[in-house]
C-alpha cells in the first residue's frame, strides 16, 4: 500500500473518532441540562465512582507525597536546600500530581468498569429496550455517569492532596528528622489559593474526560464479549492519553 | 372488509458501513388488531425489519409509518415508541434493577407514575403471565430462561401498548416453555386488541402466534398472505421452507 495513502487513512481515521467522541460529548452535555433528570441515578454513580474510590485514591496519594519527599530531599540535599521539602512536595501535590494520579488511577477502576457495564448492555440489548421504554439513553445512562465524575473528582483530589502532603509530612518528620511544627507552617504559608484552585479545575476536567471515554466506549461496542473487553481496554487508553493532554494544556493556561 | 394499516414499511433501504444493503426497497404491511409474523432465512433482514419501525436504525432510503406518521428515529416524540411494546429476544432486562422495577420502568420514568401505583401495575401484569409475586423483587440474574421471557413480556405489555414487537421469543426455550409463552402471546395481544409484529425461525410458534405471514429474502417481501396460505402452500419456497426443506432436497 501507497504509504501517503496508509497515512492518509489513518489520519481520516483519526479525525472521524474525534468527530464522533465531539459529537457524543456535545450530546451528554445536551442530555445534562435537558430534563427529565434521573437524580437516582446519580447519587448511585457519585457512590461508585466517588465513595468506594477513596481508598485506591487515598492510598496511591499517600505513597506518592512520601516517594515524592524523599526524592526532593535526596536532590535538594545536593545544593542544601533540603528545607524546600515541605514547600515542593506541597505544591507538586496540589498542582500536578494529585489531580494526575487520582484520574489515572480512576481511568484504570472506574472507565474501564463504566465502559464494561454499558458495552455489557449494548451487547444484551438492553439499550435498545431502554429507547422502546421511551427513555433516553443520553439522559439515563450517560448524564448521571458524566456529571458524577465531574462533581466527584475535585472532592477526590482534595482529599488526595491532603493525604498526599501527610504522606510527605510522615516521611519527612519520622525519617527524614523535620521539625513537625516548621514543616506544616512551610506547606501552608507556601500554597496560594490558586495553586488549590487550578488543582481542582483539572480534576472536574479529568473528571469529565475519564467518565466521557467510559460511556463513549461501552456505548459503541461491538462485537459480544470480546467487543465488551476491547472497549474496556480503549476507555481507558483513551483516557489516560487524553489526561495527559489536557494536564499539559491546562498547565500551560495555568501557570 | 379492509383492514387499516397499522405499520407500513415503504420501500425500505438499510445498509451498514458501505456493505451491501440488508434491506433493499422492503414494502410490507402490518395490519391493525392483526398478528403479522415475519419468517426468513437467517441474515436476511428481519431484525432489521424489525429495528426500524422501533426507531433505533434510520433508513437510508424509504420510511416507516405508524398510523400514517413516519419513524424519526431518535426523536423523542416518536411516534412509534409511545404506543409500543417490545420483547428482545434476549429478555433485555435490566440487571441492577429488581424484576418489578424491570416490569414498572416505563411507568416510572417515562409516563411519572408514582412508586406505589407503578407496583401495583408491575404486579398484576407479572399475573398475567403467570409468575408469582415472590418473583418481583429478585434481580434478573436470578430467573430461569422462561421466567426471563415471562418478565420481559410483562414489561411489554405493562403499560398496555397498541403496538407489540416479538423477536424471537421462543429461541433458547424448551418446547413446553415455548408452548407457555407462544399461549401468554396470543392472549395478551388478544386482551390489549393490539397490532403484533413478530419474528422467528420457530415454525410451531409462527403457527401459534400468527395471523398473516410475511416471508422475507435478500432484504425484500419474498411473499405476504394470511397462515392459511402458508398451510395450504400457496408459494413453493415459502412452504419448503416452512417444512425446512432446502433447495437441494
Amino acid at each position: 500500500m501507497n504509504p501517503f495513502r496508509a497515512i492518509g487513512a489513518g489520519l481520516l481515521a483519526l479525525l472521524r473518532s474525534a468527530g464522533a467522541v465531539a459529537l457524543f460529548a456535545g450530546q451528554a452535555l445536551a442530555a445534562l441540562v435537558r430534563p427529565p433528570y434521573f437524580g437516582g441515578q446519580l447519587v448511585q454513580q457519585i457512590f461508585k465512582i466517588g465513595f468506594l474510590s477513596l481508598p485506591v485514591v487515598g492510598l496511591t496519594a499517600l505513597f506518592t507525597g512520601a516517594a515524592l519527599a524523599l526524592n526532593i530531599y535526596t536532590g535538594g540535599s545536593r545544593f542544601n536546600a533540603e528545607s524546600f521539602v515541605p514547600n515542593i512536595v506541597a505544591m507538586g501535590i496540589v498542582r500536578e500530581l494529585g489531580p494526575v494520579i487520582a484520574a489515572l488511577m480512576l481511568a484504570g477502576r472506574v472507565s474501564s468498569g463504566i465502559a464494561a457495564e454499558i458495552g455489557a448492555m449494548r451487547a444484551t440489548e438492553q439499550i435498545d429496550a431502554l429507547h422502546t421504554l421511551a427513555t433516553d439513553p443520553m439522559r439515563y445512562l450517560i448524564a448521571p455517569r458524566v456529571l458524577a465524575g465531574v462533581l466527584v473528582l475535585p472532592i477526590l483530589v482534595a482529599t488526595a492532596d491532603i493525604i498526599g502532603i501527610y504522606g510527605g509530612y510522615l516521611v519527612s518528620v519520622h525519617t527524614l528528622d523535620f521539625n513537625p511544627t516548621i514543616y506544616v507552617r512551610n506547606t501552608w504559608d507556601f500554597l496560594s489559593d490558586w495553586d488549590i484552585i487550578s488543582g481542582l479545575i483539572k480534576a472536574a476536567v479529568f473528571g469529565f474526560i475519564l467518565t466521557l471515554m467510559g460511556c463513549y466506549h461501552g456505548y459503541y461496542a461491538q462485537g459480544g464479549a470480546q467487543g465488551v473487553g476491547r472497549a474496556a481496554t480503549n476507555a481507558v487508553v483513551a483516557a489516560a492519553v487524553l489526561i495527559f493532554a489536557a494536564n499539559f494544556l491546562l498547565t500551560s493556561l495555568f501557570v | 372488509m379492509t383492514e387499516r394499516v397499522k405499520i407500513a414499511w415503504k420501500n425500505v433501504t438499510v445498509g451498514f458501513d458501505g456493505r451491501k444493503p440488508v434491506l433493499k426497497g422492503l414494502n410490507l404491511e402490518a395490519h391493525e388488531g392483526r398478528s403479522l409474523v415475519v419468517i426468513g432465512g437467517s441474515g436476511t433482514g428481519k431484525s432489521v425489519t424489525l429495528k426500524t419501525a422501533l426507531g433505533l436504525i434510520r433508513p437510508q432510503s424509504g420510511s416507516v409509518e405508524i398510523d400514517g406518521e413516519a419513524v424519526r428515529p431518535g426523536h423523542e416524540n416518536d411516534p412509534g415508541v409511545a404506543q409500543i411494546g417490545m420483547l428482545f429476544q434476549s429478555g433485555a432486562l435490566f440487571d441492577s434493577l429488581p424484576v418489578w422495577k424491570n416490569v414498572a420502568f416505563r411507568l416510572l420514568h417515562a409516563e411519572h407514575v408514582s412508586e406505589d401505583e407503578a407496583r401495583t401495575r408491575a404486579l398484576e401484569a407479572l399475573d398475567q403471565v403467570d409468575l408469582d409475586a415472590h418473583v418481583a423483587d429478585q434481580r434478573p440474574g436470578s430467573l430461569s430462561g422462561g421466567m426471563l421471557k415471562r418478565a420481559a413480556l410483562a414489561r411489554a405489555i405493562v403499560a398496555r401498548p397498541k403496538i407489540l414487537f416479538f423477536d424471537e421469543p421462543t429461541t433458547g426455550l424448551d418446547p413446553v416453555t415455548a408452548d407457555v409463552i407462544n399461549k401468554l402471546i396470543v392472549r395478551q395481544v388478544k386482551n390489549l386488541g393490539a397490532t403484533a409484529v413478530s419474528i422467528t425461525h420457530d415454525m410451531v410458534s409462527m403457527r401459534h402466534i400468527a395471523d398473516d405471514v410475511a416471508m422475507i429474502k435478500d432484504g425484500q417481501t419474498l411473499w405476504r398472505g394470511s397462515l392459511d396460505g402458508v398451510e395450504s402452500c400457496a408459494h413453493d419456497e415459502v412452504c419448503r421452507f416452512v417444512r425446512g426443506e432446502s433447495s437441494e432436497d
